[in-house]
């Protein structure tokens, strides 16, 4: 497969873009949020039109009109999206062979046997019988793979895949996809994650506001270069941050909030865990490990069984969410999608609605004074985004999080928690939330800050709890805080507990 | 431009599509007159008058089912049966247990009260069988909808009491007061409403739930209490309609009031331009709907065409307006509009 090039003209889009993937190689498409990725893939796979331009495909002499996602896959182009789009409560089997036959009957004891070779040749661990939502979401993407393949598709687009899933898992799918590339396959690989990049595309192509920076080599472009070329400046900032991170490890000040064998009905074991005023904490372990179970605990969004919290020493006890808030607590959850954004309502909407809850039903702002906290916060955070009546749903990944984040600083929270706030978001608007994070620390915020890659955390953290298994694990702080370390300790391999 | 993307150009062209027909069908359609009732008050008299008048019920049951179908995403089907059971606590309470009282048994209030009340129940009823136990609004709300015509007639123990005349002032006019009283019931109610929707934070709270509970527990709400909330708003709304309702013939019979109106109060909010699957509402929109089926429902009587086939019509008239609002239509018509975007210049990304 060769040549798809495609442009469009007058649209701010995607602006005279040419991608090229060959046969058998792993190419990775970079670019920040809003710079268009979504858009090219959108449209190689039929569903949005392009304006102009052409796409080729090997073997066909003239340009191909892809109209429907039927369409590419009938020309053998399959997406496997961050959000798995099969059938959750159907089995794997039937996953795998659904809307692919016409036929009324369907030998579901020949099927069941096909799929399991077909897993078992892909070295993906799942039954053909079991259900698909009883199946971890690595492995559901793996099904949602292993359909692909079996369609005879000959390009593959991943877009976004490792985001929700943990190291091990990560692994697994890297196997997988070294596997197809053998086998020939074309895949296209879209992420935010530079390592994973680096370990194991072949080429990778750059595209910024919609236009196109350029096809590399992986070779021929170190990491720090392909960084400037998404921003689309030069980056000394992530050095610069980590100075400062360090310099606020200071000593305990005052004590903001303390929990005492805290435990909730998400499972996690007791802990204990203390915020002082103006610190940056930060919980590490793997996916499930409980990092965002213990903060839940904190905000009220699981139900505690045991154990005490104190807010500024006095006992308090916090049965929902709302006396979190009233009581300064602020918390940007882990999945924004499912649980930060109110998809169909305002940008201004979704600023506004934590500090309108706390004020109260009888109390609704103005449309004035909804107006200029929204402008406030769309300049403050730098948030791109058409006007303050845009559903938040049109906003790209990074804006709709800097939206969120808007809404818990609009309360100027006493202690504010993040989880995973740099998820699925692009590198510049990380470097933005780390700087952000340290800035309101300065200005006596307290801050607990969770997230999947540890060298964030480390820069931005004074303070890291490990987790694993549903156990705080051990505490570090200022020069054990190296990334051996924190693994170390993740792994298990230190005694203290 | 503008205006024929805004979300209420559908709703307000059809009715006004439909209310030109009316002008072709009898050219004095729009002719409001003074006239006498049968009681011998002037009173205005005309088409118009007795589309405003007649559309109260349905007006006001809207309203209420715009916030639910906001908040729970669902609809509730048992309001026709429910104005059935408050029609009946009402007339009992007007006539005791007698069929035909020579006064009233208690104050016209104390049976709007009660019937309110009755009709809140109602809704508590099926705002926790939606919020506590998880049930499908349409089907929790099947169990009134099964069981609330009977229950009106037990509630009047079986006997077909008829009021006194000066309980049919609510129904029909106020003795010396031309216009119509339930023009001026819907009146107050949409203006409550708007009111709590400006000076409440009820439609956020609705939309914020009805699009994503969890994210909305997140921010402090209560998912829970807020659908629960507006399934008791709508037993209110179909209290005060009960109430119109039975004023106007100042008798009920349970088994035959206001049958199928759960249908149109759904169209209604449908034609209004709102999702039934829940989230954001335009409550202008489902008020013009409500409108909307009152003036075709007069205008297919007018024009005789029979009773039977009257639902006949109506579907018919209904799938052309649903159909013109389904997405596929919009994209076509979307799609123009992009390309007229692109050539002036302004164009973004259009999706």
């Amino acid at each position: 497969m060769k040549g798809i090039y495609k442009s469009f003209p007058g649209v701010r889009a995607l602006q005279n873009v040419d991608f090229t993937l060959c046969e058998g190689e792993i190419h990775a498409l970079m670019g920040e949020n809003g710079a268009g990725k979504s858009t090219l893939i959108k449209v190689l796979t039929g569903v949005y039109t392009k304006d102009a331009g052409e796409i080729r495909i090997k073997e066909i002499n003239k340009p191909v009109q892809i109209k429907s996602p039927q369409d590419a896959q009938k020309f053998g182009i399959s997406t496997v999206y961050q959000e798995i789009t099969l059938c959750p409560n159907l089995t794997v089997a039937e996953n795998l062979f659904i809307g692919r036959t016409n036929d009324l009957f369907v030998d579901w004891k020949k099927n069941n046997s096909r799929a399991e070779s077909i897993l078992g040749g892909l070295g993906i661990t799942a039954k053909p019988t079991q259900q698909l939502s009883n199946c971890s979401i690595a492995v559901q993407q793996m099904v949602a793979i292993a359909r692909a393949i079996d369609m005879d598709c000959k390009v593959l687009i991943l877009d976004e895949p490792t985001s929700s899933l943990d190291e091990q898992e990560v692994t697994k799918l890297f196997t997988l996809m070294r596997e197809l590339k053998g086998r020939g396959v074309g895949i296209v690989f879209v992420t935010h994650f530079l390592d994973q990049v680096y370990a194991l595309c072949d080429k990778i192509t750059v595209l910024r506001n919609g236009e196109l920076v350029g096809e590399y080599q992986i070779k021929d472009l170190p990491r720090v270069e392909l960084v400037a070329k998404m921003m689309g400046k030069e980056l000394g900032d992530l050095a610069e941050i980590h100075n400062e991170g360090q310099s606020s490890a200071d000593d305990p000040k005052e004590v903001i909030i303390e929990t005492e064998e805290l435990s909730s009905t998400s499972g996690i074991k007791p802990f204990n865990f203390t915020v002082h005023k103006g610190e940056v904490t930060g919980f590490a372990g793997l996916l499930g490990s409980g990092r965002s179970e213990c903060v839940r605990a904190i905000f009220g969004a699981d139900k505690v069984t045991k154990g005490k919290l104190r807010i500024k020493g006095e006992d308090v006890s916090i049965t929902s969410p709302i006396k979190a808030m009233k009581k300064g607590i602020g918390y940007l959850p882990e999945d924004r999608k499912r649980d930060g954004i109110i998809g169909d309502l305002s940008v201004r909407e979704n600023i506004i609605l934590a500090l309108q809850v706390m004020r109260g039903f009888f109390r609704p702002f103005t449309k004035a004074e909804a107006q200029a906290f929204a402008d406030e916060y769309i300049s403050l955070l730098g948030i791109k985004t058409a006007s303050a009546d845009s559903p938040i749903n049109t906003l790209s990944g990074g804006n709709q999080q800097k939206v969120i984040l808007a809404r818990w600083l609009l309360t100027h929270p006493d202690y504010l928690i993040l989880d995973e706030p740099t998820r699925g978001i692009d590198i510049g608007t990380k470097v933005e939330i780390q700087k952000l994070v340290l800035k309101l620390a300065s200005e006596g915020m307290s801050i607990t800050f969770i997230s999947s890659e540890i060298e964030e955390m480390m820069r931005t953290c004074s303070r890291l709890i490990v987790m694993r298994d549903l156990h705080v694990v051990g505490e570090l702080k200022g020069d054990d805080m190296t990334q051996d370390k924190i693994m170390y300790t993740i792994a298990g391999g230190s005694n203290s507990k | 431009m503008k205006i024929i993307r805004n979300k209420l150009f559908i709703p307000i062209a059809f009715l006004a599509f439909l209310l030109l027909i009316n002008m072709f069908i009898n050219p004095a359609f729009l002719r409001i007159s003074l006239g006498r009732d049968s009681m011998g008050n002037r009173v205005l008299i005309g088409n118009l008058i007795n589309i405003l008048s007649n559309a109260t019920e349905l007006v006001i049951l809207a309203i209420g089912m715009t916030f639910v179908t906001a908040s729970s995403k669902g609809q509730d089907i048992s309001v026709g049966a429910t104005m059935a059971i408050v029609g009946g606590v009402i007339m009992r309470v007007l006539c005791g247990s007698q069929t035909q009282p020579a006064e009233l048994q208690a104050p016209i209030i104390v049976a709007l009260l009660l019937g309110c009340l009755a009709g809140m129940a109602c809704g508590a009823f099926n705002g926790i069988l939606v919020s506590k136990f998880n049930i499908q609004p349409m089907v929790a709300t099947l169990i009134l909808f099964t069981a609330g015509r009977s229950i009106g007639s037990m509630a009047m123990g079986g006997l077909k009491p008829k009021a006194v005349a000066s309980f049919g002032y609510s129904g029909n006019f106020i003795p010396g007061f031309p216009i119509p009283t339930p023009i001026l019931i819907t009146i107050a109610v949409v203006a409550v409403t708007f009111l709590a929707l400006k000076k409440t934070n009820l439609g956020l709270y609705t939309q914020a739930v009805g699009i994503n509970d969890k994210s909305s527990s997140l921010n402090g709400l209560n998912p829970e209490l807020i659908k629960f909330l507006t399934f008791v708003i709508l037993g209110l709304c179909v209290g005060i309609a009960g109430f119109v309702q039975s004023s106007r013939v100042q008798t009920v019979n349970p088994y035959t009031i206001v049958p199928g109106i759960e249908m149109d109060v759904i169209l209604a909010v449908a034609l209004g331009g709102n999702s039934l699957g829940g989230g954001k509402f335009n409550m202008t929109g489902s008020i013009i709907g409500a409108y909307t089926i009152q003036t075709l429902t007069s205008m297919l009587t007018t024009l005789n065409v029979n009773t039977n086939a009257v639902p006949v019509f109506k579907a018919v008239i209904i799938i052309v307006l649903v159909a013109i609002q389904a997405p596929i239509v919009k994209s076509i018509f979307s799609k123009k509009v992009t390309v007229s975007k692109l050539t002036t210049g302004d164009g973004k990304e259009c999706t």
